[in-house]
Protein backbone atom coordinates (compact mmCIF):
# COMPACT_ATOMS: atom_id res chain seq x y z
CA UNK A 1 0.00 0.00 0.00
CA UNK A 2 3.01 2.26 0.39
CA UNK A 3 3.56 2.51 -3.38
CA UNK A 4 0.67 4.90 -3.46
CA UNK A 5 1.53 8.53 -2.84
CA UNK A 6 -1.80 9.23 -1.12
CA UNK A 7 -1.28 6.30 1.24
CA UNK A 8 2.20 7.46 2.13
CA UNK A 9 0.87 10.94 2.87
CA UNK A 10 -2.03 9.51 4.83
CA UNK A 11 0.29 7.37 6.91
CA UNK A 12 2.82 10.12 7.56
CA UNK A 13 0.13 12.62 8.50
CA UNK A 14 -1.70 10.02 10.55
CA UNK A 15 1.40 9.16 12.53
CA UNK A 16 1.93 12.81 13.47
CA UNK A 17 -1.71 13.17 14.49
CA UNK A 18 -1.39 9.86 16.36
CA UNK A 19 1.34 11.36 18.54
CA UNK A 20 0.02 14.90 18.76
CA UNK A 21 -3.64 14.26 19.58
CA UNK A 22 -3.06 12.07 22.66
CA UNK A 23 -0.22 14.34 23.85
CA UNK A 24 -2.57 17.32 23.93
CA UNK A 25 -5.61 15.25 24.92
CA UNK A 26 -3.75 13.85 27.93
CA UNK A 27 -4.09 17.17 29.75
CA UNK A 28 -7.80 17.36 28.93
CA UNK A 29 -8.64 13.79 29.91
CA UNK A 30 -6.79 13.99 33.22
CA UNK A 31 -8.85 16.99 34.19
CA UNK A 32 -12.11 15.33 33.18
CA UNK A 33 -12.63 17.42 30.07
CA UNK A 34 -12.39 14.63 27.51
CA UNK A 35 -14.98 16.07 25.16
CA UNK A 36 -13.25 19.40 24.64
CA UNK A 37 -11.72 18.22 21.36
CA UNK A 38 -15.06 17.25 19.87
CA UNK A 39 -16.73 20.43 21.11
CA UNK A 40 -14.04 22.67 19.70
CA UNK A 41 -14.86 21.17 16.32
CA UNK A 42 -18.39 22.52 16.71
CA UNK A 43 -17.07 25.94 17.57
CA UNK A 44 -14.72 25.90 14.59
CA UNK A 45 -17.85 25.32 12.50
CA UNK A 46 -19.10 28.79 13.50
CA UNK A 47 -15.66 30.12 12.60
CA UNK A 48 -15.86 28.67 9.10
CA UNK A 49 -19.22 30.37 8.67
CA UNK A 50 -17.77 33.70 9.73
CA UNK A 51 -14.99 33.23 7.19
CA UNK A 52 -17.52 32.69 4.38
CA UNK A 53 -19.61 35.63 5.56
CA UNK A 54 -16.67 38.02 5.65
CA UNK A 55 -15.04 36.61 2.57
CA UNK A 56 -11.78 35.81 4.35
CA UNK A 57 -9.95 32.54 4.83
CA UNK A 58 -12.24 30.11 6.69
CA UNK A 59 -9.17 28.27 7.99
CA UNK A 60 -8.11 31.38 9.82
CA UNK A 61 -11.55 32.18 11.20
CA UNK A 62 -12.06 28.57 12.28
CA UNK A 63 -8.78 28.75 14.14
CA UNK A 64 -9.70 32.00 15.83
CA UNK A 65 -13.15 30.68 16.78
CA UNK A 66 -11.68 27.51 18.27
CA UNK A 67 -9.15 29.47 20.30
CA UNK A 68 -11.86 31.83 21.58
CA UNK A 69 -14.08 28.83 22.38
CA UNK A 70 -11.29 27.10 24.28
CA UNK A 71 -10.52 30.22 26.27
CA UNK A 72 -14.21 30.75 27.00
CA UNK A 73 -14.48 27.24 28.43
CA UNK A 74 -11.41 27.87 30.53
CA UNK A 75 -12.83 31.16 31.78
CA UNK A 76 -16.24 29.70 32.60
CA UNK A 77 -14.62 26.80 34.39
CA UNK A 78 -12.18 28.75 36.53
CA UNK A 79 -13.80 32.15 37.06
CA UNK A 80 -17.48 31.48 36.94
CA UNK A 81 -17.32 28.16 38.75
CA UNK A 82 -19.28 26.28 36.08
CA UNK A 83 -18.69 22.53 36.23
CA UNK A 84 -16.44 21.36 33.41
CA UNK A 85 -19.13 19.72 31.33
CA UNK A 86 -21.55 22.64 31.75
CA UNK A 87 -18.94 25.09 30.51
CA UNK A 88 -18.41 22.79 27.54
CA UNK A 89 -22.11 22.51 26.77
CA UNK A 90 -22.62 26.25 26.98
CA UNK A 91 -19.80 27.07 24.59
CA UNK A 92 -20.44 24.28 22.12
CA UNK A 93 -24.13 24.74 21.62
CA UNK A 94 -23.66 28.48 21.31
CA UNK A 95 -20.94 27.80 18.76
CA UNK A 96 -22.86 25.39 16.59
CA UNK A 97 -26.04 27.49 16.74
CA UNK A 98 -24.08 30.57 15.76
CA UNK A 99 -22.57 28.56 12.90
CA UNK A 100 -25.97 27.48 11.59
CA UNK A 101 -27.38 31.01 11.77
CA UNK A 102 -24.33 32.61 10.20
CA UNK A 103 -24.13 30.11 7.38
CA UNK A 104 -27.74 30.45 6.38
CA UNK A 105 -27.19 34.22 6.49
CA UNK A 106 -24.24 33.78 4.15
CA UNK A 107 -26.32 31.54 1.89
CA UNK A 108 -23.45 29.10 1.91
CA UNK A 109 -25.14 26.06 3.39
CA UNK A 110 -23.82 23.56 0.88
CA UNK A 111 -21.89 20.33 0.65
CA UNK A 112 -18.64 22.13 0.03
CA UNK A 113 -18.65 23.50 3.50
CA UNK A 114 -18.98 20.10 5.09
CA UNK A 115 -16.16 18.69 3.04
CA UNK A 116 -14.18 21.65 4.17
CA UNK A 117 -14.96 20.94 7.78
CA UNK A 118 -14.81 17.20 7.88
CA UNK A 119 -11.75 16.20 5.94
CA UNK A 120 -10.53 12.69 5.27
CA UNK A 121 -7.14 11.24 5.84
CA UNK A 122 -7.09 9.81 2.29
CA UNK A 123 -7.27 13.23 0.67
CA UNK A 124 -4.26 14.68 2.48
CA UNK A 125 -2.02 16.77 0.23
CA UNK A 126 1.66 17.55 0.61
CA UNK A 127 0.82 21.02 1.89
CA UNK A 128 -1.55 19.49 4.45
CA UNK A 129 1.15 17.14 5.60
CA UNK A 130 3.57 20.02 6.10
CA UNK A 131 0.95 22.00 8.02
CA UNK A 132 0.36 19.10 10.40
CA UNK A 133 4.10 18.54 10.71
CA UNK A 134 4.74 22.14 11.74
CA UNK A 135 1.81 22.10 14.16
CA UNK A 136 2.92 18.78 15.64
CA UNK A 137 6.53 19.77 16.17
CA UNK A 138 5.51 23.11 17.67
CA UNK A 139 2.92 21.65 20.02
CA UNK A 140 5.07 18.74 21.17
CA UNK A 141 8.03 21.02 21.83
CA UNK A 142 5.84 23.31 23.91
CA UNK A 143 4.53 20.37 25.91
CA UNK A 144 8.02 18.96 26.44
CA UNK A 145 9.33 22.26 27.78
CA UNK A 146 6.36 22.93 30.06
CA UNK A 147 5.63 19.33 30.99
CA UNK A 148 6.16 19.60 34.75
CA UNK A 149 4.21 22.81 35.05
CA UNK A 150 1.35 21.41 33.00
CA UNK A 151 1.25 18.24 35.07
CA UNK A 152 1.23 20.16 38.35
CA UNK A 153 -1.56 22.39 37.09
CA UNK A 154 -3.69 19.42 36.11
CA UNK A 155 -3.07 17.40 39.28
CA UNK A 156 -3.54 20.21 41.78
CA UNK A 157 -4.46 23.61 40.40
CA UNK A 158 -4.84 25.39 43.71
CA UNK A 159 -1.74 23.94 45.27
CA UNK A 160 0.22 24.97 42.20
CA UNK A 161 -1.23 28.48 42.33
CA UNK A 162 -0.15 28.81 45.94
CA UNK A 163 3.31 27.58 45.00
CA UNK A 164 3.57 30.41 42.49
CA UNK A 165 3.10 28.34 39.34
CA UNK A 166 1.47 30.48 36.60
CA UNK A 167 -1.59 28.24 36.57
CA UNK A 168 -3.80 30.55 34.53
CA UNK A 169 -1.21 30.94 31.81
CA UNK A 170 -0.56 27.20 31.68
CA UNK A 171 -4.30 26.53 31.39
CA UNK A 172 -4.39 28.97 28.51
CA UNK A 173 -1.50 27.10 26.88
CA UNK A 174 -3.47 23.84 27.06
CA UNK A 175 -6.62 25.52 25.74
CA UNK A 176 -4.77 27.08 22.82
CA UNK A 177 -2.93 23.84 22.00
CA UNK A 178 -6.23 21.97 21.97
CA UNK A 179 -7.84 24.59 19.76
CA UNK A 180 -4.93 24.64 17.32
CA UNK A 181 -4.79 20.88 17.14
CA UNK A 182 -8.49 20.52 16.46
CA UNK A 183 -8.92 23.47 14.09
CA UNK A 184 -5.90 22.62 11.96
CA UNK A 185 -6.29 18.84 11.86
CA UNK A 186 -10.04 18.48 11.48
CA UNK A 187 -10.03 19.88 7.97
CA UNK A 188 -7.25 17.50 7.08
CA UNK A 189 -8.10 14.23 8.83
CA UNK A 190 -11.67 14.84 9.99
CA UNK A 191 -13.18 15.80 13.32
CA UNK A 192 -13.98 12.20 14.32
CA UNK A 193 -10.38 11.09 14.00
CA UNK A 194 -8.79 14.04 15.75
CA UNK A 195 -11.29 14.23 18.62
CA UNK A 196 -11.25 10.48 19.22
CA UNK A 197 -7.47 10.26 19.17
CA UNK A 198 -7.32 12.99 21.81
CA UNK A 199 -9.18 10.74 24.21
CA UNK A 200 -9.21 6.99 23.48
CA UNK A 201 -5.44 6.30 23.61
CA UNK A 202 -5.21 8.23 26.88
CA UNK A 203 -7.96 6.34 28.64
CA UNK A 204 -6.50 3.06 27.38
CA UNK A 205 -3.10 4.08 28.77
CA UNK A 206 -4.67 5.05 32.12
CA UNK A 207 -5.68 1.41 32.50
CA UNK A 208 -2.31 -0.20 32.02
CA UNK A 209 0.30 2.42 32.89
CA UNK A 210 2.23 2.46 36.15
CA UNK A 211 2.96 6.16 36.48
CA UNK A 212 2.00 9.50 35.01
CA UNK A 213 4.97 9.54 32.69
CA UNK A 214 4.28 6.06 31.40
CA UNK A 215 0.63 7.03 30.87
CA UNK A 216 1.76 9.92 28.72
CA UNK A 217 4.22 7.83 26.74
CA UNK A 218 1.81 4.92 26.27
CA UNK A 219 -0.93 7.31 25.11
CA UNK A 220 1.22 8.48 22.24
CA UNK A 221 2.31 4.95 21.44
CA UNK A 222 -1.28 3.71 21.35
CA UNK A 223 -2.19 6.69 19.16
CA UNK A 224 0.47 5.86 16.58
CA UNK A 225 -0.28 2.14 16.64
CA UNK A 226 -3.99 2.78 16.14
CA UNK A 227 -3.24 4.93 13.11
CA UNK A 228 -0.88 2.43 11.50
CA UNK A 229 -3.03 -0.61 12.24
CA UNK A 230 -6.26 1.17 11.36
CA UNK A 231 -4.99 2.52 8.06
CA UNK A 232 -3.61 -0.87 7.03
CA UNK A 233 -6.84 -2.66 7.89
CA UNK A 234 -8.84 0.00 6.07
CA UNK A 235 -6.66 -0.30 3.00
CA UNK A 236 -6.78 -4.08 2.68
CA UNK A 237 -10.40 -4.52 3.79
CA UNK A 238 -11.59 -1.49 1.86
CA UNK A 239 -13.08 0.27 4.89
CA UNK A 240 -13.36 3.98 5.69
CA UNK A 241 -9.98 4.87 7.24
CA UNK A 242 -11.02 7.45 9.87
CA UNK A 243 -13.65 5.18 11.37
CA UNK A 244 -11.39 2.14 11.26
CA UNK A 245 -8.59 3.93 13.10
CA UNK A 246 -11.01 5.06 15.80
CA UNK A 247 -12.38 1.52 16.16
CA UNK A 248 -8.85 0.18 16.58
CA UNK A 249 -8.21 2.80 19.27
CA UNK A 250 -11.43 1.79 21.02
CA UNK A 251 -10.24 -1.83 20.73
CA UNK A 252 -7.03 -0.85 22.52
CA UNK A 253 -9.12 0.44 25.39
CA UNK A 254 -11.03 -2.85 25.65
CA UNK A 255 -7.82 -4.87 25.57
CA UNK A 256 -6.18 -2.56 28.12
CA UNK A 257 -9.19 -2.86 30.43
CA UNK A 258 -9.16 -6.62 30.08
CA UNK A 259 -5.43 -6.78 30.77
CA UNK A 260 -5.66 -4.63 33.87
CA UNK A 261 -8.54 -6.76 35.16
CA UNK A 262 -6.51 -9.93 34.62
CA UNK A 263 -3.43 -8.44 36.27
CA UNK A 264 -5.49 -7.29 39.23
CA UNK A 265 -6.94 -10.73 39.71
CA UNK A 266 -3.36 -12.03 39.54
CA UNK B 1 15.70 38.93 50.96
CA UNK B 2 15.57 41.48 53.77
CA UNK B 3 14.85 40.14 57.25
CA UNK B 4 11.08 40.08 57.58
CA UNK B 5 9.53 39.68 60.95
CA UNK B 6 5.93 39.68 59.86
CA UNK B 7 5.15 36.80 57.52
CA UNK B 8 1.38 37.07 57.52
CA UNK B 9 -0.58 40.22 58.23
CA UNK B 10 -4.37 40.53 58.09
CA UNK B 11 -5.96 43.91 58.68
CA UNK B 12 -9.69 44.30 59.18
CA UNK B 13 -10.42 41.40 56.83
CA UNK B 14 -14.00 40.41 56.15
CA UNK B 15 -15.02 37.78 53.70
CA UNK B 16 -18.22 36.44 52.15
CA UNK B 17 -18.56 33.66 49.57
CA UNK B 18 -22.01 35.01 48.68
CA UNK B 19 -22.93 38.67 49.01
CA UNK B 20 -24.45 39.36 52.42
CA UNK B 21 -23.36 36.13 54.10
CA UNK B 22 -20.22 37.02 56.02
CA UNK B 23 -18.11 34.03 56.83
CA UNK B 24 -15.38 36.04 58.52
CA UNK B 25 -15.88 39.45 60.09
CA UNK B 26 -13.18 42.00 60.83
CA UNK B 27 -10.23 39.66 61.26
CA UNK B 28 -6.88 41.16 62.15
CA UNK B 29 -3.87 39.08 63.02
CA UNK B 30 -0.22 38.85 62.43
CA UNK B 31 2.15 35.92 62.31
CA UNK B 32 5.87 36.43 62.76
CA UNK B 33 8.61 34.45 61.08
CA UNK B 34 9.20 31.13 62.80
CA UNK B 35 5.93 31.09 64.72
CA UNK B 36 3.88 27.94 65.08
CA UNK B 37 0.23 28.95 65.09
CA UNK B 38 -2.48 26.41 65.78
CA UNK B 39 -5.85 27.33 64.32
CA UNK B 40 -8.89 25.74 65.89
CA UNK B 41 -12.64 26.24 66.03
CA UNK B 42 -15.93 24.56 65.24
CA UNK B 43 -16.91 23.11 61.86
CA UNK B 44 -17.89 25.97 59.61
CA UNK B 45 -16.08 28.45 61.83
CA UNK B 46 -14.00 29.70 58.92
CA UNK B 47 -10.60 28.07 59.49
CA UNK B 48 -10.19 26.85 55.93
CA UNK B 49 -11.46 30.18 54.62
CA UNK B 50 -8.90 32.00 56.73
CA UNK B 51 -6.09 29.88 55.29
CA UNK B 52 -7.35 30.41 51.74
CA UNK B 53 -7.32 34.17 52.31
CA UNK B 54 -3.77 34.00 53.60
CA UNK B 55 -2.72 31.93 50.59
CA UNK B 56 -4.33 34.30 48.11
CA UNK B 57 -6.88 31.72 46.94
CA UNK B 58 -9.71 34.02 48.04
CA UNK B 59 -9.76 37.81 48.05
CA UNK B 60 -11.04 39.63 51.11
CA UNK B 61 -14.30 41.54 50.70
CA UNK B 62 -12.80 44.28 52.83
CA UNK B 63 -9.45 44.71 54.50
CA UNK B 64 -5.99 43.69 53.37
CA UNK B 65 -3.97 40.51 53.45
CA UNK B 66 -0.20 40.74 53.29
CA UNK B 67 2.05 37.72 52.99
CA UNK B 68 5.78 38.34 53.12
CA UNK B 69 4.86 42.00 52.92
CA UNK B 70 3.05 41.61 49.59
CA UNK B 71 -0.63 42.21 48.92
CA UNK B 72 -2.68 40.03 46.58
CA UNK B 73 -0.81 36.76 46.53
CA UNK B 74 2.19 38.09 44.58
CA UNK B 75 5.26 35.94 44.90
CA UNK B 76 8.36 37.12 46.66
CA UNK B 77 11.90 35.98 45.94
CA UNK B 78 13.03 33.33 48.37
CA UNK B 79 9.56 32.94 49.87
CA UNK B 80 8.13 29.52 49.34
CA UNK B 81 4.73 28.39 50.48
CA UNK B 82 3.77 24.78 51.12
CA UNK B 83 0.06 24.06 51.33
CA UNK B 84 -1.88 20.99 52.27
CA UNK B 85 -5.60 21.55 51.60
CA UNK B 86 -8.23 19.92 53.77
CA UNK B 87 -9.14 16.50 52.36
CA UNK B 88 -6.59 16.98 49.63
CA UNK B 89 -6.64 14.54 46.77
CA UNK B 90 -5.11 14.15 43.38
CA UNK B 91 -7.42 14.50 40.41
CA UNK B 92 -7.42 12.48 37.24
CA UNK B 93 -7.34 8.81 36.47
CA UNK B 94 -3.72 8.38 35.58
CA UNK B 95 -1.79 6.12 37.98
CA UNK B 96 0.37 8.99 39.23
CA UNK B 97 3.07 7.82 41.62
CA UNK B 98 3.99 9.17 45.03
CA UNK B 99 7.23 10.56 43.63
CA UNK B 100 5.42 12.29 40.79
CA UNK B 101 2.91 13.88 43.16
CA UNK B 102 5.60 15.05 45.54
CA UNK B 103 7.63 16.41 42.61
CA UNK B 104 4.79 18.74 41.67
CA UNK B 105 5.30 20.33 45.09
CA UNK B 106 8.83 21.21 44.08
CA UNK B 107 7.92 23.65 41.32
CA UNK B 108 8.32 26.81 43.40
CA UNK B 109 11.98 26.12 43.80
CA UNK B 110 12.62 24.37 40.51
CA UNK B 111 10.52 26.50 38.18
CA UNK B 112 8.33 25.03 35.47
CA UNK B 113 10.89 24.81 32.67
CA UNK B 114 12.69 21.70 31.60
CA UNK B 115 13.49 18.60 33.65
CA UNK B 116 14.07 18.55 37.41
CA UNK B 117 17.61 19.16 38.53
CA UNK B 118 19.40 16.61 40.64
CA UNK B 119 19.16 18.77 43.77
CA UNK B 120 15.38 18.96 43.22
CA UNK B 121 15.10 15.21 42.86
CA UNK B 122 17.03 14.80 46.09
CA UNK B 123 14.74 17.23 47.91
CA UNK B 124 11.76 15.24 46.66
CA UNK B 125 13.31 11.98 47.89
CA UNK B 126 13.99 13.60 51.27
CA UNK B 127 10.40 14.79 51.59
CA UNK B 128 9.18 11.27 50.81
CA UNK B 129 11.57 9.78 53.35
CA UNK B 130 10.38 12.28 55.94
CA UNK B 131 6.86 10.90 55.82
CA UNK B 132 8.15 7.33 55.79
CA UNK B 133 7.07 6.40 52.28
CA UNK B 134 10.43 5.72 50.64
CA UNK B 135 9.58 2.10 49.94
CA UNK B 136 6.34 3.13 48.22
CA UNK B 137 7.79 6.09 46.33
CA UNK B 138 7.15 4.60 42.92
CA UNK B 139 3.74 3.11 43.63
CA UNK B 140 0.71 4.83 42.17
CA UNK B 141 -0.85 7.03 44.84
CA UNK B 142 -4.24 5.36 44.51
CA UNK B 143 -2.80 1.99 45.50
CA UNK B 144 -1.87 3.39 48.94
CA UNK B 145 -4.13 3.46 51.98
CA UNK B 146 -5.98 6.69 52.77
CA UNK B 147 -3.62 7.66 55.58
CA UNK B 148 -0.57 6.92 53.43
CA UNK B 149 -2.02 9.10 50.68
CA UNK B 150 -2.41 11.89 53.20
CA UNK B 151 1.24 11.45 54.18
CA UNK B 152 2.26 11.63 50.54
CA UNK B 153 0.39 14.91 50.22
CA UNK B 154 2.13 16.22 53.34
CA UNK B 155 5.41 15.35 51.61
CA UNK B 156 4.24 17.35 48.60
CA UNK B 157 3.70 20.40 50.83
CA UNK B 158 7.20 19.90 52.26
CA UNK B 159 8.97 19.33 48.96
CA UNK B 160 9.60 22.98 48.19
CA UNK B 161 11.37 23.38 51.55
CA UNK B 162 8.83 26.09 52.35
CA UNK B 163 9.35 29.16 54.46
CA UNK B 164 5.62 29.25 55.19
CA UNK B 165 3.77 26.00 55.68
CA UNK B 166 -0.04 25.93 55.81
CA UNK B 167 -1.55 22.60 56.81
CA UNK B 168 -5.34 22.16 56.89
CA UNK B 169 -6.15 19.18 59.09
CA UNK B 170 -3.04 17.25 58.09
CA UNK B 171 -3.55 14.39 60.51
CA UNK B 172 -7.00 13.31 59.37
CA UNK B 173 -6.81 9.56 58.92
CA UNK B 174 -3.15 9.41 59.89
CA UNK B 175 -2.16 6.86 62.54
CA UNK B 176 -0.75 7.87 65.93
CA UNK B 177 2.82 6.98 65.09
CA UNK B 178 2.84 9.04 61.90
CA UNK B 179 1.12 11.91 63.71
CA UNK B 180 3.91 11.90 66.26
CA UNK B 181 6.60 11.87 63.61
CA UNK B 182 4.83 14.75 61.87
CA UNK B 183 4.91 16.64 65.17
CA UNK B 184 8.63 15.98 65.57
CA UNK B 185 9.27 17.02 61.99
CA UNK B 186 7.33 20.27 62.29
CA UNK B 187 9.20 21.17 65.46
CA UNK B 188 12.46 20.51 63.65
CA UNK B 189 11.43 22.63 60.68
CA UNK B 190 10.61 25.49 62.97
CA UNK B 191 13.62 25.36 65.24
CA UNK B 192 16.24 24.51 62.62
CA UNK B 193 14.96 26.37 59.60
CA UNK B 194 12.69 29.01 61.10
CA UNK B 195 9.72 27.83 59.06
CA UNK B 196 6.48 29.63 59.88
CA UNK B 197 3.66 27.15 60.37
CA UNK B 198 -0.12 27.54 60.28
CA UNK B 199 -1.69 24.35 61.51
CA UNK B 200 -5.46 23.86 61.36
CA UNK B 201 -6.81 20.98 63.35
CA UNK B 202 -9.32 19.75 65.87
CA UNK B 203 -6.63 17.73 67.57
CA UNK B 204 -3.33 19.11 68.74
CA UNK B 205 -2.00 16.16 70.72
CA UNK B 206 0.89 15.55 68.35
CA UNK B 207 2.03 19.17 68.23
CA UNK B 208 1.09 20.27 71.74
CA UNK B 209 4.65 21.00 72.79
CA UNK B 210 5.36 23.06 69.64
CA UNK B 211 2.34 25.34 69.66
CA UNK B 212 3.29 28.95 70.50
CA UNK B 213 -0.07 30.36 69.94
CA UNK B 214 -3.57 29.25 69.35
CA UNK B 215 -6.14 31.10 67.27
CA UNK B 216 -9.80 30.22 67.66
CA UNK B 217 -11.94 31.00 64.64
CA UNK B 218 -15.70 31.26 64.80
CA UNK B 219 -16.89 33.78 62.22
CA UNK B 220 -13.94 35.86 63.33
CA UNK B 221 -11.10 35.46 65.76
CA UNK B 222 -12.55 34.81 69.19
CA UNK B 223 -9.28 33.98 70.94
CA UNK B 224 -5.66 34.59 70.03
CA UNK B 225 -2.96 33.82 72.54
CA UNK B 226 -0.94 31.11 74.26
CA UNK B 227 -2.66 27.75 74.72
CA UNK B 228 -2.42 28.21 78.50
CA UNK B 229 -4.63 31.31 78.35
CA UNK B 230 -7.54 29.54 76.66
CA UNK B 231 -10.87 30.26 78.31
CA UNK B 232 -12.03 27.13 80.10
CA UNK B 233 -14.96 26.53 77.82
CA UNK B 234 -12.57 26.26 74.86
CA UNK B 235 -10.42 23.50 76.24
CA UNK B 236 -12.07 21.30 73.74
CA UNK B 237 -11.08 23.21 70.61
CA UNK B 238 -13.93 21.78 68.58
CA UNK B 239 -16.44 23.15 71.06
CA UNK B 240 -19.33 24.82 69.33
CA UNK B 241 -20.68 27.08 72.10
CA UNK B 242 -18.95 30.14 73.46
N1 LIG C 1 -16.99 27.43 48.49
C1 LIG C 1 -17.89 27.90 49.37
N2 LIG C 1 -19.02 28.52 48.95
C2 LIG C 1 -19.92 29.00 49.83
N3 LIG C 1 -19.79 28.91 51.16
C3 LIG C 1 -18.70 28.30 51.64
C4 LIG C 1 -17.68 27.76 50.78
N4 LIG C 1 -16.72 27.21 51.55
C5 LIG C 1 -17.10 27.39 52.82
N5 LIG C 1 -18.28 28.04 52.89
C6 LIG C 1 -18.96 28.45 54.12
O1 LIG C 1 -18.08 29.24 54.87
C7 LIG C 1 -18.15 28.92 56.25
C8 LIG C 1 -16.77 28.58 56.77
O2 LIG C 1 -16.31 27.39 56.14
P1 LIG C 1 -14.85 26.83 56.35
O3 LIG C 1 -14.67 25.71 55.41
O4 LIG C 1 -13.89 27.94 56.32
O5 LIG C 1 -14.97 26.27 57.85
P2 LIG C 1 -13.92 25.42 58.67
O6 LIG C 1 -13.70 26.14 59.95
O7 LIG C 1 -12.73 25.10 57.87
O8 LIG C 1 -14.77 24.10 58.99
P3 LIG C 1 -14.29 22.56 59.14
O9 LIG C 1 -13.84 22.37 60.55
O10 LIG C 1 -15.54 21.80 58.90
O11 LIG C 1 -13.23 22.30 58.13
C9 LIG C 1 -19.17 27.79 56.37
O12 LIG C 1 -20.38 28.37 56.79
C10 LIG C 1 -19.31 27.26 54.97
O13 LIG C 1 -20.63 26.85 54.75
MG1 LIG D 1 -11.94 23.42 57.13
Amino acid sequence: MLDLEFMRLALATGVIVGVLAPAVGFFLVERQASLVGDGLGHVAFAGVAVGYLLGISPVLTALVAAVIGALAIEWLRTRRGAAGDQALALVFYTGIAAGVVLISKAGALNVNLFQFLFGSILTVTRADFLTVLVLGVGALTTIAILFRGLVATVLDGEGSRVAGVPVTRLNVVVAVLAALTVAVSMRIVGILLIAALMVLPVIAANRVAWSLRSTFALSMMFGVCAVIAGLSIAYYANLPPGGTIVLVAAGFFLVASGLSAVVRRG
Amino acid sequence: MPELTSVVELEGVSFAYRAGVRVLEDVSFEVSAGEFVAIAGPNGGGKTTLLRLVLGLERPTTGTVRVFGQVGGKSVDGARIGYLPQRARVVGEAPVTVREVVSTGRLTSAGIWGPLRRSDREAVARAIETVGLSDRADSPLRTLSGGMQQRALIAKALASEPTLLALDEPTTGVDAESQDSLGVLLEELRTQFGVTILYVSHEFGAVEHVVDRIVLVRGGIVYDGPPSGLPGVWHDPSHTHA
